[in-house]
């Protein structure tokens, strides 16, 4: 067939040649150039009730074929309007709203929002609720990551990990019900120290979670950090720079994959964290493969976090030892008027707070976690205000996803890690 | 397993920082570790020299937090000098929200700033009376503020001058109620449980699944002093 003849074999079905070149078609000649087709974006709805968006996410996508050409998040599927009911209870009544926001860390919420009003209140709780909360804090961080990990392990195509993940993290659901009574809702913090004395044998129950997880977390690292499907998919994908990750608000483990070495643990430390023997593992691509590997290294970290803070647990009191904010104990609010009457005044005025604001912030899972509480002088705040780290995070994803493919997309979402309870509160 | 040979997994071979509170940080020179618990904050008196008219008043909260109020008509100015200057270099907005503290008081908006190179953290507020809520945006100073703004906006009516994509975001687009973290709008909202309930019956779906969603939209502003004004519009 001599090029520039309009001889062309008309079969049913157009036939693709080596290298994708069109053979024959019925409407085209070989040879004759490709016919300009007029070409739309289209716009894809992901969500808000899909498991590869990690809770009630929307996100309206724009895709040119397969490639992104823009996301627009759309949220407040889930918003409970969490800091105008906090406006209308007493500091501790706001304690069981924190956990609902961060289901898949409840007690480093808890934790967070007591620490805040505490600051505020110029409390300092005892030795031993500072042990007991960074048990409580680390615990969820790898309560949280492990949930991370196994989603992420099935949104690249692996399922066997989040079976893996979720036997451990069962584990710590029982420590949580252990703990508190509740699995999820845990509310275990008051202001000046914890809804109860940690249950006999907690500690060690935590200790051998402690020592079981390496070993969980070696099978999963050996069926993934050199897994060539993994890699291929993550690796080069949603990556950010240093400087517009900072730039961005990034934080947490998506910050310091990008190579920034920004860790409240360590750069503002509260509760004795720089006494305590760790190490903050950063990448330095800032791509999703490199999350991965901060992420799995931050877990081991805690473990070793879990391991001094329970050699390290002192005994003694869990709550401070003072009136104005300790409930009396149920023995003597039973025989005695005067401490009914002081535990019926604690529970239907409240802890009155000094007027002024304060700002904290912890080193939650997801990123830095600021508290910012506002009082006048009440018992109740006017305003308490969550700096939420997925919320931020995820604001970046318009940035990172960019000219992917769409099934990159659903990668970079999962590597980010957010929690819709929190993005919406 | 001890605890020293859990830190490393097989396939763990990545950079690992131990910089604790002490520890070197290269563009962090001796002195700038005081600066955050010197009695005079240096930031507080570099910025007042630097904006002497701007500068409002400064405190100290909770026993070692520096808040700077400025002239909200400065702010773009001010935040920018902060982020910029070698000598502060707050380089991460770590948060952008709003106070009310009821009873026709002025609002305050509140930026919370940190430094990395410097870990060092301040506070900036400015106060908008309610009948000027308008403050300039600082999503040119950090991407970040994006969502932030356009919460502060959702939440409490304050417009974000500059802002590149001025929408509500976590009420929907079309709520009519005014903005729920004022101290004037009700727990359970300005309309009545019917009507909220009408109004959600009567939502066409279509509206939310557009085309025009990808383009900018004019944000719906409702008079919080005429809540009654949106009731017979929009949604039905």
């Amino acid at each position: 067939m001599a090029s520039g003849t309009t001889e062309f074999v008309v079969r049913r079905n157009p036939e693709m040649g080596p290298g994708g070149t069109l053979v024959a078609s019925p409407t085209a000649p070989f040879d004759a150039p490709e016919p300009e087709l007029g070409s739309e974006t289209m716009l894809v709805n992901v969500g808000p009730q899909h498991p590869a968006t990690h809770g009630v996410l929307r996100l309206v996508v724009e895709l040119d074929g397969e490639t992104v050409v823009s996301v627009v998040p759309r949220l407040g599927y889930l918003h409970s309007s969490f800091e105008k009911l906090g406006e209308y209870r007493t500091w501790n009544q706001i304690v069981p709203l924190t956990d609902r926001m961060d289901y898949l860390a409840p007690l480093i919420y808890n934790c967070a929002y007591v620490m805040a009003v505490e600051k505020l209140m110029g409390i300092e709780v005892t030795e031993r609720c500072k042990v007991a909360r960074v048990i409580c804090m680390e615990m969820d961080r790898i309560f949280s990551h492990l949930l991370w990990l196994g989603t992420w392990s099935i949104d690249v195509g692996a399922f066997t990990p989040f079976l893996y993940a979720f036997q451990q993290r069962e584990k710590v659901y029982k420590l949580h019900e252990a703990l508190t009574g509740a699995r999820i809702t845990t509310s275990a913090t008051r202001i000046g120290g914890m809804m109860a004395d940690l249950p006999e044998g907690w500690a060690k129950g935590v200790g051998e979670f402690a020592d079981n997880l390496p070993a969980t977390l070696d099978e999963i690292d050996a069926l993934l950090t050199c897994n060539a499907i993994h890699i291929g998919r993550t690796q080069g994908i949603g990556a950010i720079s240093a400087e517009e990750a900072v730039n961005h608000g990034l934080t947490g483990a998506n910050l310091r994959a990008s190579g920034v070495p920004y860790d409240v643990r360590k750069d503002r430390p509260y509760y004795d964290y720089e006494s305590y023997d760790f190490e903050v593992p950063i990448g330095c691509h800032g791509d999703c493969y490199d999350r991965y590997l901060v992420r799995m290294e931050e877990m081991r970290q805690s473990v070793r976090i879990l391991h001094q803070a329970l050699e390290r647990l002192p005994g003694g009191p869990m709550d401070v030892e003072d009136p104005r904010i300790s409930l009396p104990s149920k023995t003597d609010c039973m025989s005695d008027m005067e401490s009914m009457i002081h535990h019926f005044k604690l529970i239907t005025d409240g802890i009155p707070a000094p007027a002024g604001d304060c700002w904290f912030s912890v080193e939650g899972s997801k990123g830095e976690l600021g508290m910012y509480v506002v009082g006048d002088g009440g018992p109740k705040p006017v305003r308490w205000r969550i700096r939420p780290p997925s919320f931020v995070n995820l604001s970046a994803i318009p940035r990172l996803s960019e000219g992917h493919l769409m099934a990159d997309l659903i990668v970079i979402n999962a590597s980010l890690d957010i929690v819709l309870g929190e993005i919406d509160r | 397993m001890t605890p020293d040979s859990s830190s490393g997994g097989p396939f763990s071979g990545f950079d690992l920082v131990a910089a604790g509170p002490e520890g070197p940080r290269e563009d962090a020179g001796a002195g700038s570790r005081e600066r955050s618990v010197a009695p005079g904050n240096p930031t507080v008196t570099a910025l007042r020299a630097r904006f002497p008219d701007a500068f409002v008043r400064n405190e100290i909260c909770a026993g070692d937090e520096d808040v700077v109020y400025v002239d909200p008509e400065r702010v773009g100015a001010i935040l920018g000098w902060l982020r910029e200057d070698p000598d502060q270099h707050y380089d991460h907005l770590a948060d952008v929200t709003a106070v009310d503290h009821g009873g026709g008081r002025p609002l305050e908006v509140v930026y919370q700033l940190w430094s990395i190179p410097h870990r060092s953290a301040l506070r900036v507020k400015c106060e908008l009376p309610l009948d000027a809520l308008e403050v300039e945006s600082v999503t040119g100073i950090w991407a970040g503020a994006d969502w932030l703004e356009r919460e502060v906006y959702d939440l409490f009516g304050i417009t974000f001058r500059g802002h590149p994509d001025p929408r509500r975001i976590l009420m929907p687009e079309n709520y009519a109620e005014g903005h729920p973290l004022r101290k004037d709008f009700p727990l359970r909202g300005r309309f009545s449980r019917a009507e909220q309930t009408r109004r959600a019956l009567t939502q066409n779906p279509e509206d939310h699944y557009a085309p025009g969603e990808i383009a900018e939209r004019a944000p719906q502003v409702v008079d919080p002093a005429d809540p009654g004004a949106g009731e017979g519009e929009g949604v039905g």
